[in-house]
């Protein structure tokens, strides 16, 4: 039976309460822990929330029938794995919602919503509602409605993921017992996650109390702690962390011998709370947002130092560093106002990956990817002038690409890694 | 116990062999071509070398692009070829700086000094043994013969080597005109070089000493020539090593000497097991599940044959097409009900006047007093040079020629796919007319010529390769994407262990997958119609179109004459004259015809476009490749409107006056042809001198060519380089070009941002243009759109910097939005005056709809003028986007120049006489969307969409086809007004 549908004066499918309670809300994957942890918080606030964990090569078909070509490679898959799902029959097509991040900003990205309108009507899906997460106040829906509570656990949800990930790269390429680490990373994500679906208050106090259990359950993990080569991932926010996109970048990586290093989820959340900041202060734009971020960023970074000191407490981690001096990094560089798609923080992380040692880099993007050409490929030369050391390698995504050519690319980058390796080495006998 | 290390270095089509023993001598080299069997080769190879080998103690290692796989299926070392060339280059030469390989779909730098990089092409084969090869195709001579003519040129051309199609379409037009094949051999060697210096160096110079590597550089002496001389090489810093193409197997060897060692019984059982091993490939399902079912289907197509009737018996009338196109030739005579009298096919060989000649004497002759030749007409490429060569009786356009012979094999025709070897073209029909054209410009996969190649690397005819298609069992899944994506998807196949037979019968769903998903873009075969025709040489192979009744899921017509569909449609054509006997040239004036051509520039203006100047016989004259009238002596159309030229002589106007604060430089791009004239009336009015960089041109693009460091960006944006270099070289030492993510806001979207490259284009240039670094580089980030803030942002910029008061700026900001508002109101008011005209004189209005930067001569090729030359008055977008009002998009309307786009499309759609033509830059990310969005527009408002494609590559050609075929829709649909007859 199919719901009276509501539309906005712009003719949106609105998401009703009504519908709130009967529809199933998919979501598409980027961040495995983290996304994991969303679900949860949405399932807790009455929200059917289904996970997609589905990567077959049938998502990129369907992208690619219904997204055009040229459109950024994250678009199509994040568009072909809802579309994918919706054609399994799984779910009642009467009863289903979609849900997609936007960010809205000057980058393709804030478009993806509409594009996904535009593939759900050529599939003849256009009665099916999408929700758009945005904290910016884009597009209302009666039935979908962030509370400060919802809100809040999503910033302890991302802080944990972070946690979580951060914890796991630097301790899995040493564990004696394999497969330890992952069990204990299931493990905690289920504890969070009860614990973010059940009753139980989240607040600062319990939340530190588990950063610091977490650090210490990961410190105990027996490791064999030998020579590894660290290579960082940065780029387009997709591309670098879905498995999906990157076609399982960091196993690939890990089968290499390597420790990955990824910067986490926070850095870009504050990256943007920060850019709306800069909106106001350098090109004058929307006054309102810009005066909520300032107390929304010291909030965050509250947050962050909280995790950071938990991390500290266990001498064999490496802490990430704080976002001011990440931010602090681009000088020379880039200007805080470039402000689109990843922006300056592409840029940021890639130089405190080096200061933090880590002087291996892939920089991964969709191909053509318009942000990229400036904050990313358009800044290696000059970060490669100012360190000699710096072995970075741009890998380009796409439905095109194959697995073997970035592969290859990439044990290219390990290679130099390798006899940089060396070299230090021997310089330091 | 002898010891010796082995280095073995698969690459993408051939494996190469090393043998060294302790004393660093080579005791064995051996190189073969593979023919995607990489580990039963490589076994075989081994299995050679038992002499050798058998009692030594050894070391392995593996390398190159397809090395990977094997040396994980085998268990043994692997070293990746990059490094291993580094390691051999280190080996055998002392201070080398750079190291140039090419391969056969390779092409690699390494630098060595100054911080070591290695960089290998990425997404494109340009540059490459294999662009190489296809262009000594396209001349139609021997590698060896491309090489030795190359030493002999006089002149270079400039030749895009990003694309065999790019290539192609510079070079084909250079062979029309009679250009010297020496110095189109040279061209090419330096398109190559260029490809290297720009595609591969990205930011970084290529100096010191050089050691060249790889195949095309070994044999291939005019190539290292090139290379020499581009970087002003001395001899000692050029290296051309022996052994060059063993290089990376060498390094390998090399490596393996860390490794541990085997004995040779155990390498040969780790070989052997790697070649048994079948793995798993994604696969497709066959074409074909039986013989019965190919049967059934080449019956089913056979109801789809042209009617044959016998010239030599034939009396009667008979009408004559003839299909002049870029390479080939094509001549259908046909009865008046439409049998095939007499057919012809051949590559034209760059002399097609001749070939036609030849053609004629003979279809006289063998029409003898039986036959009434009643009307002939041309189509295709050559469509007038041959009219007017042989004073036929019409010409029509190609897309228009295919319909007519479409409709006859089906009369309720809605669908046209025509695929050629290098050509994709395909229309709707719709009330008769030709609707929605799509053409690959852009990109050469999908078409024919790519199987064919691919065919004959893999050693097979491309019937061989037809026919195991058609019963493959497992066709290899290669995705849809470019021929380099491919290519290397198929050394992902080959590496798998997929057979010849997977691989034909995959490319050939590839290239239908490519045809339909990356050229047409259907997103459901509904969308392509019912009655669907396909033609084009490609569809003769079954194999290919099986794989488009499969893939669309629909059953097609497929004339057996596809590959004459150009002509036939020009015969049947020609019987719609009502004339009694062709005009054409009788056999005695054949026999008296001469031609002769000789090339010329046209001095007109700054598109100085490339003439070809043709004589038949006496004193008949006919020139090609101009783009306007200027050049035939004729100038009643250039009064015809056209706003990109006005906008551009407004631009142009705007003259620096010298000012206490000296010169300022503003590099003319992007969004300065947007905001020009606002920042120089306020650098003026605060006392700098302007001094801006000019018009592009293709020599200022080469100047800053070494510091772009994305190579799949957009054109408009690479020239930027060349317009910072060129403002260094005339001595400014301060310059102006803010970062601006925001534009105007012209209350026509949600939003107002530029594009992301726009907005931050200074940022990289800065970061990559290591000159900027002495001079005074001001990129600050401003709001225009936001007065108020602009105003403070500026002062606070300009204040202190130079001593200048805050009164003095806010004056100089009050000119600069009064300067832009003049601006714009003189450029509306200009298309209030257009529309005017057109109306009254009963012209179409073409909306050459881009951005503010497409009118730079060198981004649209004179796209404006050839649109004048055919009687069309020109607007930009921006001409008419004032009219309408904010209104709901499918999509985020929040960029400044594309909501002007929007407003355009909804003008046109309100206005009969408008058509709209969207420019697109090859690499425009927004255009995505944009395109998207303004075709759903139009289509609404029952219109029709047409895009346009540029590129660095001028070829008018496409944009010609296109706005013709515009205007046969317009005429056949009754909406053309005005008095002038096009031939259509």
């Amino acid at each position: 039976m199919k719901t009276n549908l509501q539309y906005d004066k712009d003719g949106r499918i609105l998401f009703t309460e009504e519908m709130k309670k009967e529809y199933t809300i998919l979501m598409p994957m980027m961040l495995p822990i983290h996304f994991r942890l969303f679900k949860n918080i949405l399932l807790r606030h009455g929200y059917k929330a289904v996970l997609l964990e589905t990567d077959h090569p049938r998502i990129v078909d369907e992208g690619l029938q219904s997204v055009h070509n040229d459109t950024c490679y994250p678009a199509l898959l994040v568009i072909g794995q809802l579309l994918d799902a919706l054609k399994t029959r799984k779910y009642d097509i009467n009863k289903t919602a979609l849900i997609i991040t936007q960010t809205g900003g000057g980058c393709r990205a804030s478009n993806y919503i509409h594009l996904l309108r535009k593939a759900l009507k050529r599939n003849g899906l256009g009665h099916i509602p999408v929700i758009s997460f945005n904290i910016g106040g884009m597009e209302k829906n009666p039935g979908f409605k962030l509370s400060i509570g919802l809100i809040i656990q999503i910033v302890y949800a991302i802080l944990y993921g972070d946690l979580l990930m951060l914890l796991a790269n630097q301790t899995r390429p040493y564990e004696i017992n394999k497969g330890e680490t992952d069990r204990l990373v299931a493990e905690w994500t289920d504890r969070i996650g009860n614990k973010l679906r059940g009753s139980t208050i989240l607040n600062n106090r319990s939340v530190r109390r588990d950063f610091d259990a977490i650090v210490s359950d990961f410190a105990r993990i027996p490791v064999m702690m030998t020579q590894k080569i660290k290579v960082g991932v940065v780029g387009e926010i997709y591309m670098k962390y879905s498995p999906l996109g990157n076609n399982n970048l960091e196993s690939f990586l890990l089968s290499e011998g390597v420790e990955v290093v990824v910067p986490g989820l926070m850095d870009f959340v504050l990256y943007c709370v920060d850019n709306a900041i800069t909106d106001t202060k350098m090109y004058g734009m929307n006054r309102l947002k810009g005066s909520l971020a300032i107390p929304l960023k010291k909030y965050l970074e509250k947050l962050q130092n909280m995790l950071i000191s938990s991390v500290k407490k266990e001498a064999s981690f490496t802490a990430p560093s704080p976002f001011e001096h990440v931010k602090s990094l681009i000088k020379g560089y880039v200007g805080s106002g470039n402000k689109m798609g990843e922006g300056w923080l592409l840029t940021a992380e890639m130089l405190e990956l080096i200061d933090a040692g880590v002087e291996n880099i892939i920089c991964t993007q969709p191909f053509g990817c318009l942000p990229n050409h400036i904050v990313g490929k358009g800044m290696i030369r000059k970060i490669r002038e100012n360190h000699n050391n710096a072995n970075i390698v741009a890998v380009d995504y796409d439905s095109g690409a194959t697995r073997i050519n970035q592969e290859n690319r990439i044990k290219l980058m390990l290679s130099v890694a390798k006899l940089n390796m060396q070299k230090a080495a021997a310089r330091s006998v | 116990m002898q010891h010796y290390r082995v280095g073995i270095d698969v690459g993408s089509t051939t494996i190469k062999i090393v043998v060294m023993d302790d004393d660093n001598d080579i005791v064995y080299k051996y190189y073969d071509r593979h023919y995607a069997k990489v580990r039963e080769n490589a076994a075989r190879l081994l299995a050679d070398l038992k002499d050798l080998l058998a009692k030594s103690s050894l070391n392995v290692a593996v390398t190159g692009s397809a090395g990977l796989g094997m040396a994980k299926a085998a268990g043994l070392d692997f070293v990746q070829e990059v490094f291993a060339t580094k390691i051999a280059v280190e080996f055998y030469h002392a201070d080398v700086d750079t190291v140039i390989e090419l391969g056969g779909e390779d092409a690699k730098i390494l630098f060595l000094t100054g911080g070591t990089e290695e960089r290998m092409n990425g997404s494109c084969a340009g540059g490459t043994g294999a662009f190489i090869d296809q262009m000594a195709a396209l001349l139609g001579v021997s590698l060896a013969e491309l090489d030795k003519l190359s030493l002999e040129h006089g002149t270079i051309y400039s030749i895009a080597s990003r694309c065999g199609v790019f290539a192609k379409s510079d070079i084909q037009p250079l062979l029309n005109q009679g250009a010297n094949k020496a110095d189109i051999a040279a061209s090419i060697y330096q398109a190559v070089v260029d490809q290297t210096v720009t595609g591969l160096a990205q930011g970084r110079e290529i100096k010191g000493r050089v050691v060249f590597l790889g195949g095309p550089l070994t044999f291939q002496k005019g190539l290292g020539l090139r290379f020499k001389e581009t970087l002003g090489l001395s001899d000692e810093d050029a290296i051309f090593p022996d052994n060059s193409e063993y290089y990376v197997a060498l390094g390998a060897a090399l490596y393996s000497g860390s490794l541990r060692q085997m004995d040779y019984s155990h390498i040969m059982s780790c070989i052997n097991k790697a070649a048994l091993a079948k793995n798993t490939v994604l696969s497709l399902p066959p074409l074909f599940s039986s013989k019965a079912e190919y049967a059934g289907f080449v019956e089913r197509h056979s109801a789809n044959n042209a009617k044959v009737i016998d010239i030599a018996t034939y009396e009667g009338d008979a009408y004559l097409g003839i299909d002049a196109g870029s390479t080939t030739l094509k001549l259908v005579l046909a009865s008046p009900d439409g049998g095939i009298l007499y057919s012809f096919y051949k590559s034209n060989l760059g002399e097609p006047v001749q070939l036609v000649k030849e053609q004629l004497e003979k279809i006289y002759e063998m029409c003898g007093g039986r036959i009434k030749i009643k009307a002939a007409a041309s189509t295709g490429y050559g469509e007038e040079l041959i009219k007017n060569a042989f004073r036929l009786d019409g010409s029509l356009v190609e897309t228009v020629a295919h319909y007519y012979a479409a409709r006859f094999f089906d009369p309720q025709v809605d669908f046209i796919l025509d695929i050629g070897g290098q050509d994709i073209k395909c229309f709707r029909v719709r009330n008769n007319a030709i609707d929605s054209i799509m053409l690959n410009e852009a990109c050469s996969s999908g078409c024919g010529s790519f199987m064919e190649t691919c065919a004959h690397t893999l050693g097979y005819s491309i019937e061989e390769f037809a026919d195991m298609a058609l019963y493959a069992r497992h066709p290899v899944n290669l995705g849809s994407r470019c021929t380099v994506f491919m290519n290397s998807s198929i050394k992902q196949a080959q590496k798998d262990g997929a057979g010849i037979d997977d691989i034909a019968a995959g490319l050939a769903i590839s290239v239908v997958k490519n045809a339909l998903y990356k050229v047409i873009r259907i997103n459901n075969p509904a969308e392509l119609g019912s009655h669907i025709v396909v033609q084009g040489g490609t569809f003769l192979n079954d194999a290919i179109l099986r794989s488009f009744e499969l893939e669309t899921g629909k059953q097609v017509t497929r004339p057996d004459i596809a590959g004459l569909m150009g002509a036939f449609g020009a015969a049947l054509y020609a019987a719609t004259f009502k004339t009694e006997k062709t005009s054409m040239l009788s056999y005695d004036e054949l026999k008296r015809f001469t031609h002769t051509s000789r090339a010329a520039v046209c001095g007109g203006c700054t598109n100085n476009c490339k003439l070809t100047i043709n004589r038949f016989g006496g004193s008949e004259r006919y020139i090609s490749g101009n783009r306007c009238e200027r050049p035939l002596g004729k100038s009643s159309m250039s009064v015809l409107p056209n706003a990109y030229k006005f906008k551009l002589e407004k631009l142009l106007e705007l003259k620096p006056l010298s000012g206490p604060l000296g010169r300022i430089g503003i590099p003319l791009g992007l969004n300065m042809y947007e905001n020009l004239p606002f920042w120089h009336a306020l650098l003026t009015h605060m006392g700098f001198e302007v001094v801006i960089s000019g018009l592009s041109t293709r020599d200022l693009y080469s100047k800053g060519q070494h510091t772009i460091p994305s190579d799949t960006i957009c054109y408009p944006a690479k020239l930027m380089h060349g317009h910072i270099m060129k403002l260094l070289d005339m001595g400014i030492d301060t310059i102006f070009y803010p970062c601006m993510p925001y534009n105007f806001d012209e209350n026509l979207g949600d939003n107002h941002y530029n594009c992301p490259v726009v907005s931050y284009y200074p940022e990289l240039l800065k970061a990559n243009i290591k000159a900027l670094d002495g001079t005074r580089f001001l990129y600050p980030y401003f709001n225009p759109g936001n007065r108020k803030n602009f105003t403070r942002s500026l002062c606070s910029f300009f204040t202190d910097r130079f001593n200048v008061s805050r009164k003095t700026v806010e004056h100089a900001v009050d000119k600069a939005y009064r300067a832009y508002r003049a601006y714009r109101a003189d450029i509306e008011e200009y298309g209030r005056k257009a529309l005017e005209f057109a109306k009254a004189n009963g012209r179409l209005v073409i909306l050459l709809s881009g951005r503010p930067y497409h009118i730079d001569p060198e981004i649209n090729h004179g796209i404006d003028k050839l649109a004048n030359s055919l009687g069309l008055v020109v607007l930009s977008e921006d001409c008419v986007s004032h009219y309408i009002d904010k209104f709901r998009t499918g999509v985020l309307n929040q960029w400044a120049f594309h909501s002007r786009l929007y407003a355009a499309a909804k003008f046109a759609t309100l206005h009969d006489n408008v058509y709209p033509v969207q420019l697109v830059s090859f690499g425009c990310g927004l255009d995505a969307i944009t395109s998207d969005e303004m075709r759903y527009i139009l289509e609404t408002g029952s219109r029709l969409y047409t895009q346009i494609k540029i590129d660095e590559i001028s070829n008018l050609g496409a944009a010609k086809i296109r706005l013709r075929s515009l205007m046969a829709a317009v005429e056949l649909s009754g909406g053309a007004r005005h008095e002038n007859q096009f031939a259509i």
